[in-house]
């Protein structure tokens, strides 16, 4: 090579030799620890009080099997409300009416303001403000419509509500105004070009943080075990006031969550895909 | 042998004023276009005239003064010698007289360039799928793009997603286009494309108001060539008027510097 300079060839001449592979001794010793770390949990709980056979044995028992369909229909009917509310919030947060945008933020510093167990003990004592609901003919008894399952939705749906009026909110914000105005100038209201021009964009945006707060929502259903809704760590408690299996039931129950998550990230995925249409791409 | 009626003006702005907080905009503007006229807009940014551009289909409201667009006023009723505010559904009503052309071409992503054309005409004014969707497709091949109308916004190029968005403003059968700066976001190879389909759009009679720094489109094709600073009307005048033989200081010098 004419670009080398006599200095250059005065340095010895590497060109043949091999590179020794390095020894990732850190990762082997991390390895080593974690492991001693695992095995000694796992014995622990091998000697330990637990008798497996009945984690087995409740696992599918009836009374375990009606408290996780109330928890997934719960959590479902919840996150319905909870979506639905937060949509109308986030939009009357984001219209130009001082009027609603204040009842909008007032429904998220109430309902963010205080803790969830407090509004679904709230709900379930609704009966002790009102002793009746509905007007003249049509009223009746609170605590007759005020069921544990009517409180829990109530609570936690509305709860939900406040949270997710503001990831909405964050998808909205998200899109381009040059959107908005595109869509005026093809002669859409507001609304018209919410449903059809920003929202579809902005549940990019929506998508993955709300499937954060539906996996939230399931768990938090075990809080309305409190007001006697037949959820699944309720129904485990039931068992085991019975049984006195305490740690055998809470393992049950804590498998059927498990596994409720597991099967929920995937389809998060898909959601995720259908909404991503047009987006990036290649020419 | 009589002259024929003079038509009455496509559009008319009167007197018109606007703010942006302490900032005035548009300091007392008046404009009349012509059915069929092609007229346009120049001078630096910050002249008012996207500003003014934008007041006509009502994405600005002004603060004084009127605009017509085809007899009707726009924005107000007037009842009982006063003015009162138009819904948003009328004033959504009014916008379909104007189509708009937008300098980020703000097509919308998730859909492809036919259902970004058919979105208007079946969402807003509830036509029939299938007598749209054959207008759409005749509309893109009107802007060469016969062969993308599957594509997504993403996958076109600047220049064919302009052209989409002409025929996107076209297919609400609008009686007069708005251009705002229609070139100005897109690379040099590209704003041919895009100033053909328009001059291809003026030769077929569409009245046009177009704000743009392009000066040769507007020698070629302009009846009219509007200058405008501070918030005025500098000078108005034909193309070759304006662009040649400029009579204000203003307008000398603006040229001088656009065109050196």
């Amino acid at each position: 090579m004419t670009l080398a300079s006599a200095r250059t060839a005065a340095l010895p001449d590497i060109s043949g030799y091999s590179i020794v592979p390095q020894r990732h001794w850190k990762r082997w010793l991390a390895v080593a620890v974690i492991g001693l770390l695992l095995a000694g949990l796992a014995r622990a709980f091998a000697v330990g009080q637990i008798e497996w056979d009945y984690v087995a044995r409740f696992f599918t028992a009836q009374t375990i099997l009606s408290g996780l369909f109330n928890t997934v229909v719960m959590s479902i009917g919840a996150m319905a409300l909870g979506i639905a509310l937060g949509i109308t919030a986030a939009v009357m947060r984001m219209s130009p009416n001082p009027v609603l945008q204040g009842v909008a933020i007032g429904y998220a510093w109430l309902f963010r303001g205080t803790p969830v167990i407090l509004q679904l003990l709230l709900w379930f004592n609704l009966a002790l403000i009102f002793p009746t609901i509905g007007f003249g003919e049509w009223s009746w008894r609170t605590v007759d419509v005020m069921t544990p399952a009517v409180a829990a939705l109530l609570g936690l749906g509305i709860n939900q509500g406040a949270y997710t009026s503001e990831v909405m909110r964050a998808g909205m914000l998200s899109v381009d105004q040059g959107q908005y105005e595109a869509a005026k100038a093809i002669g859409m209201t507001r609304m018209k070009s919410l449903r059809r021009i920003v929202f579809p964009q902005a549940m990019r945006v929506i998508i993955p943080p709300l499937g954060n707060e539906f996996i939230g929502m399931i768990k938090l259903t075990s809080l309305a075990s409190v007001i006697q809704f037949a959820e699944i760590l309720h129904s485990a408690q039931n068992i085991y006031y019975a049984n006195s299996r305490v740690i055998e039931l809470l393992i049950v129950a804590a498998i059927w969550y498990l596994l409720i998550v597991t099967i929920l990230t995937p389809g998060q995925m898909l959601l995720e895909r259908r909404f991503a249409r047009g987006a990036g791409g290649s020419r | 042998m009589s002259q024929p009626p003079i038509p009455p003006p496509l559009v008319s702005i009167v007197d018109v004023h606007k703010h942006f907080g302490s900032f005035h905009a548009l300091k007392g503007v008046s404009l009349d276009v012509m059915p069929g006229e092609v007229m346009c807009i120049i001078g630096a940014s910050g002249s008012g005239k996207t500003t003014l551009l934008r007041c006509i289909n009502q994405l600005v409201e002004i603060d004084r003064g009127a605009i017509w667009v085809d007899g009707e006023l726009t924005g107000f009723r007037i009842d009982g010698g006063r003015l009162h505010h138009l819904t948003e559904a009328e004033i959504a009503r009014q916008r379909l007289a104007t189509g708009m052309v937008f300098q980020r071409f703000n097509l919308f992503p998730h859909m492809t360039a036919l259902e970004n054309i058919m979105e208007g005409p079946v969402q807003v004014q509830r036509r029939r799928r299938d007598e749209v969707a054959g207008e759409a497709r005749a509309l893109l091949a009107r802007v060469g793009l016969a062969d993308k109308e599957n594509a997504y916004p993403a996958n076109l190029s600047g220049g064919q997603q302009q052209r989409v968005a002409i025929a996107r403003a076209l297919a609400m059968k609008p009686k007069l286009m708005l251009f705002d700066e229609p070139t100005s976001a897109l690379d040099p190879e590209l704003v041919g494309e895009v100033l053909a389909a328009m001059k291809e759009l003026a030769a077929s009679g569409m009245t046009m108001i177009v704000v743009t720094h392009e000066l040769g489109f507007a020698r070629e094709v302009a009846d009219r060539v509007v200058y405008m600073d501070g918030g005025l009307i500098v000078e108005a005048g034909s193309a070759a008027e304006l662009l040649n033989t400029p009579r204000e200081a203003r307008t000398k010098a603006f040229l001088s510097a656009v065109l050196s």
